[in-house]
């Protein structure tokens, strides 16, 4: 029972790094119709500003600081690769992503070096106990965060002037741009909040752990993540989100015992399958809108 | 004496080589292309020759997601299964480690390489048929996870982790490819091999997408919706598009395999998917020899950074010294090349060359 429960405080602890890194992706899909590929490098230079930081300020400024800089690299990415773009198909506005992604990431790397950085974060790999359970902090720490943040998004949407032009601007932008919408700043807006949320799981991701080049492709599992809940759902990028993480966790402790067919590290393909399954059942997703045909 | 370029008939104007100067050229390019190996050294001769093979696999995506407007991230897994049919076709029969049948005969392994990839094709495309746009490209990106997966721990097949196996022999009736002889040397050979393989397999694929098929492709691609709504099969083609593209990038991986002689599981990857979508972007979209354009830009590219050292002292060339190294430059300049052709030429090489043909076409009156 005790290994269950840190199992899935575990999954919800990675799940809400998913999570955080799936609504990325769909605040910039909501906007543009686009999967921006370029999430695992505002990750990584997310991270890397905070490890960079942490030398001259406490943990939380620090992480203020580089998410504030990390939004404001990916705004100047949407100014810079993407504003030339408009009108084009998206799949060719989703290439660009990548190769946005692959010059960041080099970069970074660059920077990150083939050392393990540490973040300085005041978890580190300390553990506390809940019902028995031996859990590392942060990953509570991470699923609170989360959290927070997903409400304090969520009502931004609801309820501010911004969030509503952000809607519009994402349910039709030659409405919206007669309405008086900016969609160009609804645009760079949801590329800096998109970028920043990134930076805000890379920085949970490489806690206790330290920061390292490899860890970029953790990114890649909010895909079968944005995939399951549905491109255009904040919500379903949440649920999806934890869902994963609490699945992977699962497979990863108990999946030794499956048929050695599958492999030891089985759960690192887990998303992937789970995503092909639901497609089978569902081709947009578990929340996502169906699309309109019309001739 | 007719007008040029005036067609009687709409045969003549679909002809593969409608004009005199296509005529011509493709002449001189294939004379040049068969002297080559005399003229350059055997490691440049070797990088022509997976440039070749990879040309096969770019005209693949290209079919695909160019003429078929299916976008996908899944190539590097068509070109792993491939890659290892062939070997294990090919491979020792008597081995106790590795699935072998010891059959070498080449053109037997690289057609089992591109029917086993098709076959695999044709399995994900039902799924493909059903998905659109940028959900497709997720899911088939997903494939290549999977694959990773499995070829990692399916060792009797790939060799396992940091160990591989040896590639497929490339003998035809006897003849060794793979092995300097009195003639010819090794590298002059296989890219004599891999020259013959790409011409045809290029006009294999010119004619498919200038037949019935491809212009129901074409159409698919440009609104299926509407390809629906005057008749076109649509998940039939989607399906035909993956099945196809599949088979060639199959016998790309088989051939690349032989080329490179070492693969590791886990290298056919995102980052090799990525790398054939650049040669399609950077080549030029739903363009036969845009493809091979772009395969030889991006497989010349690591071989002309190494050259940068040399001219800019401040790049180091190995990666434990201090600076930017070579390899993060290539890197880089490969992103910016995708970003930077995407944002100024969306038609790619290909485009380059069709403004400067029309140039001269139009000379004296260049607007």
């Amino acid at each position: 029972m005790t290994e269950f429960v840190a199992t899935v405080v575990r999954g919800l602890g990675n799940g809400s790094i998913y999570a955080l890194l799936a609504l990325g992706f769909v605040i910039v899909y909501k906007s543009m119709r686009v999967i921006s590929f370029a999430q695992p490098a505002f990750m990584m230079a997310g991270a890397l500003l905070v490890g960079y930081l942490v030398m001259s300020m406490n943990f939380f400024l620090a992480v203020l600081v580089a998410l504030l800089l990390t939004a404001l690299l990916g705004a100047g990415v949407e100014r810079l690769a993407l504003r030339p773009m408009i009108g084009k198909p998206v799949f060719v506005i989703a290439i660009i992503t990548l190769g946005v992604d692959i010059v960041i990431r080099t970069v970074v790397n660059a920077f990150i070096g083939l050392d393990i950085r540490q973040m300085g974060d005041p978890w580190g790999l300390k553990q506390v106990d809940v019902l028995g359970a031996k859990i590392d902090q942060r990953h509570l720490a991470t699923l609170v965060t989360t959290l927070i943040v997903v409400a304090a998004l969520f009502a931004f949407y609801r309820w501010s002037r911004t969030g509503l032009a952000m809607r519009a601007a994402s349910s039709d932008q030659e409405v919206a741009l007669a309405q008086g919408v900016s969609v160009g700043r609804v645009f760079s807006l949801s590329w800096a909040l998109a970028a920043a949320l990134a930076g805000l799981a890379g920085v949970f991701l490489s806690t206790g752990i330290g920061l390292e080049q490899n860890l970029w492709l953790t990114a890649l599992k909010a895909l079968p993540v944005i995939i399951l809940g549905g491109l255009d759902s904040l919500g379903g990028a949440v649920v999806a989100g934890l869902s994963i993480g609490i699945v992977e966790a699962l497979v990863g402790s108990y999946g030794d015992n499956l048929h050695p067919v599958f492999g030891g590290d089985f759960f690192l393909v887990v998303p992937y399958l789970l995503m092909l399954l639901v497609l089978l059942v569902r081709p947009y997703g578990l929340f996502g809108t169906r699309e309109v045909e019309r001739i | 004496m007719s007008r040029p370029l005036l067609y009687l008939s709409y045969k003549q104007d679909m002809a593969l080589l409608n004009t005199s100067a296509k005529r011509a050229w493709t002449l001189v390019l294939a004379v040049v292309a068969v002297t080559l190996p005399f003229l350059l050294t055997d490691d440049i001769l070797v990088v022509l020759a997976t440039a070749c093979a990879a040309s096969i696999g770019a005209i693949g995506l290209n079919i695909v997601t160019g003429y078929g407007g299916q976008v996908s991230l899944g190539h590097a897994f068509f070109l792993a299964i491939g890659a290892y049919t062939a070997a294990a076709l090919s491979g020792d029969p008597d081995s106790t480690r590795l699935i072998g049948f010891g059959i070498t005969s080449l053109p037997i392994w690289l057609l089992a390489a591109g029917l086993v990839a098709g076959l695999a094709g044709l399995i994900v495309a039902p799924l493909a048929a059903r998905l659109r746009g940028l959900y497709l490209a997720v899911v088939t990106l997903g494939l290549v996870f999977i694959g990773e997966h499995i070829f990692k721990h399916w060792r009797e097949l790939t060799g396992g982790v940091g160990v591989g196996r040896p590639a497929a022999v490339p003998e035809l009736f006897g003849f060794q490819f793979a092995v300097d002889g009195a003639m010819f040397t090794k590298a002059q050979k296989l890219y004599l091999l891999m020259l013959v393989l790409l011409v045809i397999f290029g006009v294999l694929a010119r004619n498919l997408v200038r037949s019935r098929t491809g212009r129901a492709l074409a159409a698919v691609r440009d609104r299926d919706l509407a390809a629906e709504v005057i008749g076109v099969d649509v998940t039939r083609y989607k399906m035909i598009a993956f099945a196809v593209s599949s088979f060639y990038a199959g016998v790309a991986g088989a051939l690349l395999y032989v080329m490179i002689g070492f693969v590791e599981p886990g290298s056919f990857n995102l980052g090799m998917s990525v790398q054939y979508i650049a040669m399609v972007l950077i080549g030029g979209v739903a363009t036969i020899s845009g493809s091979v354009l772009g395969a030889l830009f991006i497989t010349l590219l690591p071989r002309i950074t190494r050259e940068l050292p040399a001219v800019l002292p401040f790049i180091s060339a190995s990666s434990t010294a201090g600076g930017i190294t070579v390899f993060q430059v290539e890197t880089i300049l490969y992103g910016l090349l995708i970003i930077g052709f995407l944002i100024f030429e969306p038609r790619g090489l290909f485009g380059i060359w069709i403004r400067i043909r029309s140039y001269w076409k139009s000379w004296p009156f260049s607007h």
